[in-house]
């Protein structure tokens, strides 16, 4: 029983970081119709530019929490003016190629800066070692780690749901033709969720700075996890983002555990069998199958 | 909703060589090639003039499926790589003549193709494309994991070069060469025929309107099927002369990096063209070789640079350029009516 808590409150962390970056590809997917290849590659410039923060500046993870969405936010501002904005009137494919090519650009970079160890990271003290919560110990960090997306989720729901601003991303997310024709300019939100997607997807990375080795490969393989999670999820829809961002982390985690040889196929294996049975996604409107 | 396919230059509407209506023209281009084919191992170092050939026919087979189906296929590594293992494992194991090995690599691709496709093809557009991925990297985790069989990081090593009684050690790549170009220009034949029988005009339908093609009466998803199976047969027939002829099987050659390469020399080669997948192996294998030779690591900072720029500024590829200033040359000589009506080389997002 212990055991098996220790090994969800592992997957959920995990899934923490799948939820947050999901929930970024999905709201850029959704207003700007892009798939973001380079979402996998923004999770890692997160985590290093944490460690190279905490290394130089002597910034805590606290305040990289903090700085470095609003970094990652500048950079996707940047990224979308310079380059994906030219292709967003054609066939989403092209851009899902030029955010292909970035990522190879990125990755390398940072492998030239960096090279491929992996750069050390400690999170604050007050999140070191467990907890002891009714004879079951936890690790601190993966409690804070789902508690603290938890909150982001809730808190980007919130705003999707109850604010003018969230509900203009909505509608130009389900309805963009109808958007319009009510006189919501839908394009000018475009370049702000674009920075804001990416910004999820840094902090992903911040939180996973601690709990992963901060390598510029880190984010190859997370990238396509991260596909996998959407279209588990439904691509057209932001629960189902964070609800297969978790789900996908707790397959890994008691995959590891229970099963470690599978552990990575079996979140494929998951993807297979929902393509077979629902195949708009959990989450996904019948129409996006199309 | 309609479907989102990257649409391929003009002029492909009907899946037309370059020649167009001249036959005289598309057999001087065929003369031209194969004198090329045949050249190509006297001024370049054999073994990567093996490899252009074989990543031609690699690109050519994705283009069957991009440039003629609308499928964007982002895990064709998967076969590449599976065919050059499982090519490696018969020529180590059974000691056959290489064709017979790789004939058994590309069965096995069209093996594995069967279900990825059955299931990738539930999805179109933009999620063909993840989900290809997703498979895709499914199978490197299998090849990673199974290393009893694969070698694992340190890859399948020591593959023999039979051919029929004669062992074709390293020092003969030249001759390897004409053993192996046959088979890679088979392929090539094969998929020529392809996307200019009944069925690739279908597949062209089905591209342009799936739904249309459907009220006719196609079963669209088994032709998409179909033609992803037969991309992957031809994608295996390259990968199991590119084992053979490096005698030894990297985990790479799995990788979705390896997928995006493809995808680079379709793309810069010129979509829906078939032939330009030639042209785009070989400028990309030669810019690798190029750099590899002059001590630059940074290998995937060019490529991604040279991905980023040709989506951006060159998407009719080079093969797709000429045709279309050929096309439009044509148009111009034969009426005064304006040929660049339809130059966008993409349809807008609907």
């Amino acid at each position: 029983m212990n055991a098996v808590l220790q090994y969800a409150v592992q997957g959920l962390a995990a899934g923490s970081f799948y939820a947050l970056a999901a929930l970024g590809l999905a709201i850029i997917f959704g207003v700007l119709g892009v798939v973001n290849f380079a979402h996998g590659a923004f999770y890692m410039l997160g985590a290093v530019t944490a460690a190279v923060l905490l290394d130089t500046l002597d910034l805590t993870l606290w305040w990289s929490l903090l700085v470095v969405p609003v970094l990652m936010f500048a950079f996707g501002v940047v990224v979308e003016r310079l380059l994906v904005q030219w292709l967003l009137r054609l066939d989403p494919l092209y851009n899902f190629l030029l955010t292909f090519g970035l990522t190879l650009v990125l990755v390398e970079l940072v492998k030239q800066k960096y090279g491929v160890s992996g750069l050390p990271y400690k999170p604050p003290k007050l999140l070191s070692g467990r907890v002891d919560l009714a004879g079951v110990v936890l690790p601190r960090y993966q409690l804070f780690v789902f508690l603290f997306s938890v909150a982001i989720c809730v808190l980007v729901w919130l705003v999707m749901t109850r604010t003018r601003v969230g509900m203009i991303v909505r509608a130009s997310t389900e309805k963009p033709d109808l958007a319009r024709a009510l006189g919501i300019n839908v394009g000018r939100w475009v370049t702000p969720v674009f920075g804001f997607g990416v910004a999820l997807a840094g902090l992903a990375g911040v939180l996973a700075a601690p709990f992963r080795a901060i390598t510029a490969d880190m984010g190859n393989n997370f990238a396509i996890i991260l596909f996998a999670v959407v279209v588990i999820g439904g691509l057209g829809s932001i629960v189902g983002a964070v609800v297969a961002g978790f789900m996908v982390g707790l397959v890994e985690a008691f995959g590891q555990a229970y099963a470690p040889t599978y552990a990575q196929i079996l979140i494929f294996v998951l993807m297979a069998l929902i393509i077979l049975v629902r195949p708009a996604g959990l989450f996904g409107r019948k129409e996006a199958t199309a | 909703m309609t479907q989102s396919v990257v649409t391929p230059t003009p002029g492909t509407e009907a899946p037309a060589t370059i020649a167009g209506g001249g036959s005289r023209r598309r057999w001087v281009l065929l003369a031209v090639g194969l004198v090329a084919a045949l050249a190509l191992p006297w001024f370049v170092y054999p073994p990567v003039a093996m490899d252009i050939v074989a990543m031609a026919l690699f690109a050519i087979a994705l283009d069957i499926l991009l440039g003629y189906t609308g499928l964007l296929s982002f895990g064709h590594a998967a076969f590449w790589g599976s065919s050059a293992y499982v090519t490696g494992l018969i020529a180590t194991h059974y000691g056959v003549p290489f064709p017979v090995a790789v004939v058994g690599g590309a069965l096995f691709a069209m093996l594995l193709a069967l279900p990825v496709g059955y299931l990738s093809v539930r999805r179109s557009g933009i999620y063909f494309a993840m989900v290809t991925l997703a498979f895709g990297q499914m199978v490197y985790f299998i090849g990673y994991q199974w290393s009893d069989l694969t070698g694992g990081e340190n890859g399948l090593q020591g593959v023999p070069r039979k051919f029929f009684g004669i062992e074709l050690v390293e020092t003969e790549s030249f001759y390897f060469y004409y053993a192996a170009l046959p088979i890679l220009l088979l392929g090539m034949w094969g998929a020529w025929r392809i996307v200019h029988s009944p069925f690739g005009r279908v597949l062209v339908s089905i591209r342009d309107n799936t739904q249309r093609a459907r009220a006719l009466g196609y079963e669209v998803e088994k032709y998409k099927v179909i033609a992803f199976v037969l991309s992957a047969g031809l994608t295996g027939l390259a990968g199991g002369v590119f084992a053979i002829n490096h005698g030894f099987v990297a985990l790479t050659e799995l990788h979705w990096t390896t997928s995006g390469e493809v995808v680079l020399m379709t793309v810069l080669g010129g979509i829906g063209t078939l032939w330009g997948g030639v042209l785009g192996a070989f400028l990309a294998v030669m810019l690798a070789d190029y750099l590899a030779s002059s001590g630059f690591d940074g290998i995937d900072l060019v490529t991604g640079s040279v991905f980023v720029l040709v989506v951006l500024l060159f998407r009719r590829g080079v093969w797709g350029t000429v045709r279309h200033q050929w096309l439009a040359r044509q148009q111009r000589r034969t009426s005064s009516r304006r040929a660049s009506a339809s130059a966008d080389p993409a349809r807008r997002r609907p």
